[in-house]
């Protein structure tokens, strides 16, 4: 293992999925996904990676392509945001009912209108049903390591089902980090070359997307999530075998600050590190306070977050998108109806922050938190830092 | 241009050499009289077993699919409506990719993608655009039954003026379709792709010839066929064919292709019908007025000497 290098997160995600030799990248650029597949394009340009570089005139076909290609038994790579992915929607079905092992790194950003480039969770929680593998990273260093992970998660024959890796648009893709990097050799060896369970060969041919009349529709989705559910455990196990291999851990979900905290903080993607700092200032001041990471949100690991925060008597959870005219934010109507089994369940607050790129400080999560001790957070959820003159 | 290396050397299709093997086994669930399917079959006998189908949404996909049956002795996959050709170019980068990296042994595939007038001048034209614009070695097929027949007989671009459809119904304030057909191989042609064609399985040996060199050709090709569909146009089920070949001789359907951008009509009329006779045969143009016949027997007039002004063009 080399020495940590500073760079931009894009580039470092474009050196990863480089590493992992994808076969093919169809993709179209969308602010702040660009410096990801340009650098890819340049890869593949001055022959570094050898690979179809499909410059394809929309996202859906970008992942209709991928569709395609990974039908092919071609190991493909993609990635997009917010519009981007919207306009991907209907094939993102297609790709997890095709049980196709894609990895589609989305750089998160807010859905318009009014049109923003700027960061949030918006996009993908538009697509929380789409039957993927959903990871959020949360720096440099984890947008890297899983952008490999997810090809060896994805194509694992338990598993089959495309993965996407989600990482914050700016506060994330545009940050220069150091990051580790990882011998192409060691890399090889933990991702093995895709060995697809069918393909559309001529000497064997298969019939793949036929019509599921209502005899076989429901079952055959439910097979779709079975699939999902069931890749819990390989998430787990290839996480595993990353921190036994390169010496980095990674959890489901992930717990820090001290054990026996009473109020937890709630958080996806990169806002966690912000409210570790917050979490520590607190703690220093003699409060008890700590944080819970998701880190895998689809499928949810159910059992890992209800054992994180067991004796904790109040979770403020942040989401990072709205909900509208629900009763919470996505990641907060997770986590309640995840409660509703529990005998013991700790008061639940739930503070919509960061929209469309909004800043989001320690100093803000420190208010939170106060305003939590003293009831004061609105019983439904709060939007944080919203204008009442606007 | 794109070269086109094999066509210098091409041996023709004839009654005598015709490809016997089916891959497209009956049983099907297509309609009585489907020309259609008729034409899908005729294509994939070209093509032969080394093929590769990606197919959109549409009447061909419903009644050759219905898990757990299929009628398809090829691999093929339907990913949605209107991206079959952005799936087919995915199929060619995956294993032009494949190869160059020996991860694929065996001769490259033919790849076809086939899609309705719907799938390909309405909803799909952006991703057909896009495959034909990137050049990816790959054949087009567009089954042109105009109109959306799997949901129902709705109107499409490619619709004829006039005809009456369950979007586009005649009454008393309209005609039926009120737009002229969209030129598609036209714009399939405005890419500049070396092999574009209009084929009607009414003429099997022309409509194969043309397969075999879209095929043989290097890069996209697009072939445009003229598809009977006796269910949504309300004609006999029986006379597909001879409705196919009245298409072609009354001028309303003309036969060519464009080589390299250089356009040839591979069936010429000596004597053309007029186009009251096409008319006869299908119950969605019954309403036409003698004017309307008037109106449209002077475009297709127009429409064909164009094509000739295009066929003696030097450049
Ligand atoms: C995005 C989307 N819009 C609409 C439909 C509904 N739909 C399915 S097939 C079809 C029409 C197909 O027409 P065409 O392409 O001409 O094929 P045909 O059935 O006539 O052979 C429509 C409208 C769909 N499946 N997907
Ligand atoms: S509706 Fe028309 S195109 Fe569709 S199967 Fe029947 S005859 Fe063929
Ligand atoms: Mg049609």
């Amino acid at each position: 293992m080399t020495k940590a290098k500073g760079l931009e997160v894009s580039l470092a995600v474009a050196e990863a999925v480089k590493q992992a030799n994808v076969d093919v990248i169809a993709a179209y650029p969308i602010t702040p996904q660009t410096h990801i597949v340009e650098e890819l394009s340049v890869y593949v340009a001055n022959g570094e990676l050898d690979a179809e570089y499909v410059p394809v005139e929309s996202e859906h076909t970008a992942m209709s392509a991928s569709v395609g290609s990974s039908a092919a038994g071609a190991r493909t790579y993609t990635a997009t945001s917010a519009q981007g992915l919207a306009l991907m929607h209907e094939i993102l079905f297609i790709a997890s009912g095709l049980r196709l092992p894609i990895v589609m790194t989305v750089a998160n950003r807010a859905l318009s209108a009014p049109i923003s480039i700027w960061n949030d969770h918006g996009d993908i929680m538009a697509e929380r049903d789409i039957g993927w593998v959903q990871i959020f990273a949360e720096n440099g260093q984890e947008a890297y390591d899983l952008s490999i992970a997810a090809f060896k998660i994805a194509e694992d024959h338990r598993v089959l089902l495309p993965v996407c890796v989600n990482i914050d648009g700016f506060i994330l893709t545009h940050m220069i980090e150091p990051v580790l990097f990882i011998d192409q050799k060691k890399i090889d060896a933990f991702l093995p070359p895709f060995n697809p369970a069918l393909t559309l060969d001529p000497k064997k041919p298969v019939t793949m997307g036929p019509v599921g009349v209502p005899e076989v529709y429901a079952e055959s989705r439910k097979q779709c999530e079975q699939a999902l559910i069931n890749s819990r455990e390989i998430v787990a196990e290839v996480f595993d075998q990353w921190g036994k291999t390169f010496d980095r851990n990674y959890k489901l979900i992930e717990k820090n600050g001290p054990d026996e905290a009473k109020s937890l903080f709630i958080t996806m993607g990169s806002m966690g590190e912000t409210t570790m700092t917050a979490v520590q200032e607190l703690t220093d001041s003699g409060e008890s306070v700590g944080q819970v990471r998701i880190r895998l949100w689809r499928p949810f690991p159910k059992k890992e977050f209800l054992n994180a925060i067991a004796g904790a008597e109040e979770l403020i959870i942040i989401d990072r998108a709205l909900s509208p005219g629900s009763h919470n934010g996505p990641v907060a109507q997770e986590v309640k109806a995840l409660l509703y089994d529990e005998p013991v369940k700790p008061r639940v607050h739930n503070v919509i922050a960061g929209l469309g790129g909004r800043d989001v400080t320690v100093k803000d999560f420190k208010k939170m938190y106060a305003m939590s001790r003293k009831n004061e957070l609105d019983p439904n959820y709060t939007i944080w830092g919203v204008r009442s003159d606007a | 241009m794109l070269n086109n290396p094999g066509l210098e050397n091409f041996e023709k299709i004839t009654s005598k050499n015709l490809p016997r093997e089916n891959y497209i086994s009956p049983g099907h669930r297509a309609c009585q009289g489907c020309a259609e399917i008729l034409a899908l079959a005729m294509v994939m006998k070209v093509a032969g077993p080394n093929t590769i189908v990606a197919n959109a949404t549409g009447c061909m996909e419903i009644v050759t699919s219905p898990f757990p049956q299929t009628a398809w002795k090829l691999p093929w996959i339907h990913v949605a409506f209107e991206n079959t050709a952005a799936v087919a170019s995915g199929i060619e980068a995956g294993i032009k990719a494949l190869k160059r990296k020996n991860k694929y042994q065996d001769d490259l595939p033919n790849v076809i993608a086939v899609g309705g007038d719907g799938a390909t001048a309405d909803i799909g034209l952006q991703a057909l655009s896009g495959a034909l614009e990137r050049g990816h070695n790959f054949l087009y097929v567009c089954l042109d039954n105009e109109a959306y027949m799997n949901t129902g007989i709705q109107r499409s671009s490619s619709t004829p003026y006039g005809a009456s459809t369950t979007t586009s119904p005649a009454g008393s304030q309209s005609i039926g379709q009120q737009t002229w057909k969209k030129d598609m191989p036209g714009i399939a042609a405005a890419h500049n792709i070396p092999y574009v064609a209009t084929a009607n399985p009414g003429f099997h040996l022309d409509l194969m010839n043309k397969v075999k060199k879209a095929l043989t050709i290097n890069g996209p090709a697009y072939l445009h066929i003229y598809s009977a569909c006796p269910t949504g146009w309300r004609s006999k089920p029986e006379k597909s064919i001879e409705v196919s070949k009245l298409a072609v001789q009354t001028n309303v359907f003309p036969l060519y292709e464009i080589i390299n951008g250089k356009l040839t009509i591979t069936k010429k009329i000596n004597k053309p019908k007029p186009v009251v006779d096409y008319f006869k045969t299908q119950r969605r143009f019954a309403h036409l007025k003698e004017d309307d016949l008037k109106f449209i027997q002077q475009k297709i007039d127009e429409q064909l000497a164009r094509l000739q002004r295009l066929e003696t063009d030097k450049e």
